[in-house]
């Protein structure tokens, strides 16, 4: 039996010419090297599933706690620009979707004008989430020692100041707290802070992703890719395409905590 | 005979010598050397910290540092000791060079991002370090709320993050090596003829790269807390600090087999090749690899029985916990098989074996104390806790990171090291160890709690016994750096392979290629074949 086999003998496997620009000293082919970036990618965003779960976890924890002061706060965001953010994303994941196939058919322009659009969508994205965020510190729903949550559905307190039995005359919004304002000012900072949080460390994300693309979009202008190497293009499009995801739950679980009462 | 033992001509450390040549490289060997040099570093540094907790400990009074000052001692000794050597040790050094000469590849799969994870590496330590010099933390390892988001005066954020960058290092070599192992294997190289090293890189690696991101995110929920006044753990607005304890602990606890599963494979390497015998129950060691990553994840709680937890849960996790045992008993019984009518040698790299093989048994026995719901309660935090750990952490994974060390230190320097010294550095480890730890066991037992700088005078004997054993320790870690680095000008030249081990990274000249071999060799038999095949011509046929 022989012993020998040259490593330069399996680019043979490769499907079109033995040695595209692109193929790294270690692969033997393009193919093995593009599934190894996929699957690396796949296995970084097991890892950031990992690293929002930490943040769902307390969520669920403090959620099923004090429900009825995320239920409060959650009211106090704007269903308008959630739902607008939640629409722009969605749209620049399709965005994204188009640029990816962009690239593998080879089509330049339009990769680069797919990529371009999904940035402007993202950066739509983010100027809406300032407009938010200013909201809330005008409101002082920021929390840390200038929080204030001044709620008109929470039990008032009596004069004597016993704020631990909620009075029953209460009723007073939709639904029937058992929260005096004292408790809500406590444990709404809770809801605060894990929004800040979380759509923080989602807003971080896009802007990542924006950089990235923004690389991306150069190279591709460039014309650095073609059906055979677009390995980039689709590695931050499953990038973006997590981001979005991520938002999928984040809208939900912040801003509609039982809007139907 | 000696014609042939020769330093090979062209190899990768004589790919270029300037600095650039070794900051921009893509070399996984030249990686894991510059790994090998910052982690020995930061080792030292940690062995300080151990040095002056252990001097303070030599009298009941609290008369060489204040308490405040022990505090820091011991925390700087864990975080520098867990998060920028244990956690790094074997996979960052041996895991990356070894992986790919093992599975017959150039390289990682990802070279760019194996170098972007030694520099995270280093802005993590920076931070730390940085922290360090400006005045240290004081709030033990674990970073337990709310004490650390709101009570200490000291650097918790530079440390914190220092954490969280290192940690990246750590996500970014494990997603490496699972792409590496999945993608980059030799022809003929399948999964039930990786070498079980691979095999325990390849759970070490599933844990790093689920379990890191929850501390990530831990931390982050800490330093917003702490930096902004966010309230997620503050029990004044109803935040939980027992919440912290659990997102800790579900990364920290699994943490503990990013040290260990490497240190096992390492031990099923060194048992095969020093006892000359394929190694006993090939698939149930490797399974046993995954076993542990698994079990890992699910045994968390084990260290909050007394933070307040259910009774229920606290059992479930106390039955899991016992659990855990059966994967590394696997391992430790078929070992022993190996050994058994094999033939058995004592060269250094097996002396670390041997003594592994001890300690991990004793480490996971009392773990088994620890366990149990009763016990626990008597135990906790008392110096029990402390010997049962360093059993695991340094009588299990530095004992395999030093044996490892002598392993494949003639593989990845070409040369081999003092013969006699070595011996007396593994049997100095060993004895100095056993000294240091068993006597915590009993002191733990009797009632003395962990981070305290004094004591009960009529427990100084014990600690005098542990003290001294400590520097008999710590010596026998001084001693391999100077032989180490001896041996790299003076060392015998040791040849392809000097130990006759069966594995593809000895089929290469020493030190290997940059891409570690002429030819991608095809492999055709199966791993350890040493019953068979003499060991040269086990893998190329």
């Amino acid at each position: 039996m022989s012993n020998v086999v040259a490593h330069a003998g399996q680019h043979a496997d490769s499907p079109s010419r033995a040695h595209h620009r692109a193929l790294q000293h270690h692969f033997d082919t393009m193919p093995q090297q593009k599934e190894a970036a996929v699957i690396g990618m796949w296995v970084f965003l097991l890892t950031e599933i990992l690293f929002f779960g930490g943040l769902f976890v307390a969520y669920m924890i403090y959620r099923i706690w004090y429900f009825d002061a995320f239920a409060e706060a959650s009211r106090s965001l704007s269903l308008f620009w959630g739902g607008l953010n939640t629409a722009v994303l969605i749209g620049s994941s399709l965005t994204m979707a188009m640029a990816v196939r962009g690239a593998q058919t080879n089509k330049r322009k339009a990769t680069v004008n797919w990529l371009i659009l999904t940035m402007i969508l993202g950066c739509v994205f983010l100027g809406v989430k300032v407009i938010e965020y200013s909201d809330k510190f005008e409101h002082h729903h920021v929390p840390g020692p200038n929080f204030v949550w001044a709620s008109e559905h929470a039990a008032p307190v009596a004069e004597g100041g016993a704020e631990h039995t909620p009075a029953p005359e209460a009723a007073a919004g939709h639904r029937k707290l058992s929260l005096t304002p004292s408790q809500l000012q406590r444990t709404t900072q809770i809801y605060f802070s894990l929004y800040f949080t979380m759509t923080g460390l989602h807003a971080l994300h896009m802007i990542i992703g924006i950089g990235l693309m923004s690389v991306i979009t150069w190279m591709a202008w460039k014309g650095r890719f073609d059906e055979e190497y677009y390995t980039p293009v689709e590695l931050s499009g499953l990038y973006w395409h997590f981001v979005d995801i991520v938002w999928i739950f984040l809208f939900p679980l912040l801003y509609l905590v039982e809007r139907h009462t | 005979m000696l014609d042939k033992l020769r330093i090979p001509e062209r190899h990768y450390l004589h790919e270029g010598h300037s600095l650039r040549s070794w900051l921009l490289t893509k070399d996984h060997k030249r990686i894991a050397i510059m790994y090998l040099m910052s982690i020995s570093v930061m080792f030292f540094i940690g062995g300080l910290f151990a040095v002056g907790i252990r001097f303070e400990l030599a009298t009941p009074q609290g008369d060489f540092v204040t308490a405040d000052t022990y505090n820091k001692f011991f925390t700087m000794h864990g975080i520098i000791m867990v998060f920028f050597f244990l956690i790094p040790s074997i996979p960052a050094v041996l895991g990356n060079f070894l992986i790919p000469p093992m599975i017959g590849a150039r390289d990682l799969a990802f070279p760019r991002i194996n170098l972007l994870s030694l520099y995270i590496y280093w802005i993590g330590g920076i931070f730390t370090i940085y922290a360090m010099i400006t005045g240290g933390v004081d709030t033990g390892w674990t970073f337990y709320t709310p004490y650390s988001a709101a009570g200490s005066n000291s650097h918790v954020i530079p440390v914190a993050l220092g954490i969280f960058i290192a940690g990246f290092s750590s996500i970014l070599t494990g997603l490496n090596f699972i792409v590496t192992i999945h993608r980059m294997r030799a022809p003929g190289m399948t999964w039930f003829r990786l070498p079980l090293f691979v095999w325990a890189h390849y759970a070490t690696s599933l844990v790093q790269v689920l379990g890191t991101p929850v501390i990530a995110i831990t931390i982050v929920m800490l330093f917003v807390e702490r930096a902004f006044g966010f309230g997620i753990f503050d029990p004044a607005r109803g935040g939980d600090p027992v919440l912290f304890q659990h997102l800790f602990w579900f990364y920290s606890h699994p943490a503990v087999y990013i040290m260990i599963l490497p240190a096992l494979g390492v031990t099923s390497e060194l048992v095969s090749t020093f006892s000359k015998k394929t190694i006993f129950g090939y698939s149930f060691v490797a399974f046993s690899s995954l076993a542990i990553a698994i079990f890992g994840f699910i045994v968390w709680a084990h260290h909050m029985f007394v933070a307040g937890i259910s009774t229920y849960s606290a059992m479930v996790f106390s039955f899991l916990s016992f659990s855990v045992a059966i994967p590394s008993a696997v391992k430790v019984f078929n070992w022993t098989a190996t050994l058994y009518k094999g033939a058995v040698s004592f060269e250094t790299p097996m002396l670390y074996a041997y003594g592994f093989i001890g300690l991990f048994a004793i480490g996971g026995l009392t773990g088994l104390f620890l366990a149990t719901l009763g016990l626990d309660i008597h135990v906790h935090d008392t110096y029990f806790v402390v010997a049962h750990f360093h059993y695991i952490m340094v009588g299990g994974a530095i004992m395999g990171y030093l044996g490892g060390l002598h392993f494949w230190w003639p593989k990845i320097t070409g040369r081999m090291y003092n013969n006699f010294f070595s011996k007396v550095s593994a049997i100095m480890v060993f004895v100095g160890f056993n000294i240091t730890f068993f006597p915590q066991f009993v002191v733990g037992y009797l009632g003395m709690p962990r981070r305290y700088h004094s004591y009960p005078d009529e427990m100084q004997v014990l600690n005098v016994m542990s003290s001294a054993g400590a520097t008999v320790l710590g010596l026998g870690y001084v001693l391999p750096v100077i032989y180490f680095l001896l041996s790299l000008r003076r060392g015998r030249v040791a040849g392809p392979n000097p130990w006759g081990a069966s594995g593809l990274e000895w089929q290469t000249q020493s030190p290997p290629l940059t891409e570690n071999f002429v030819e991608i060799p095809i492999v055709t038999g199966e791993p350890y074949e040493y019953d068979h095949v003499p060991a040269k011509e086990s893998h190329l046929v």
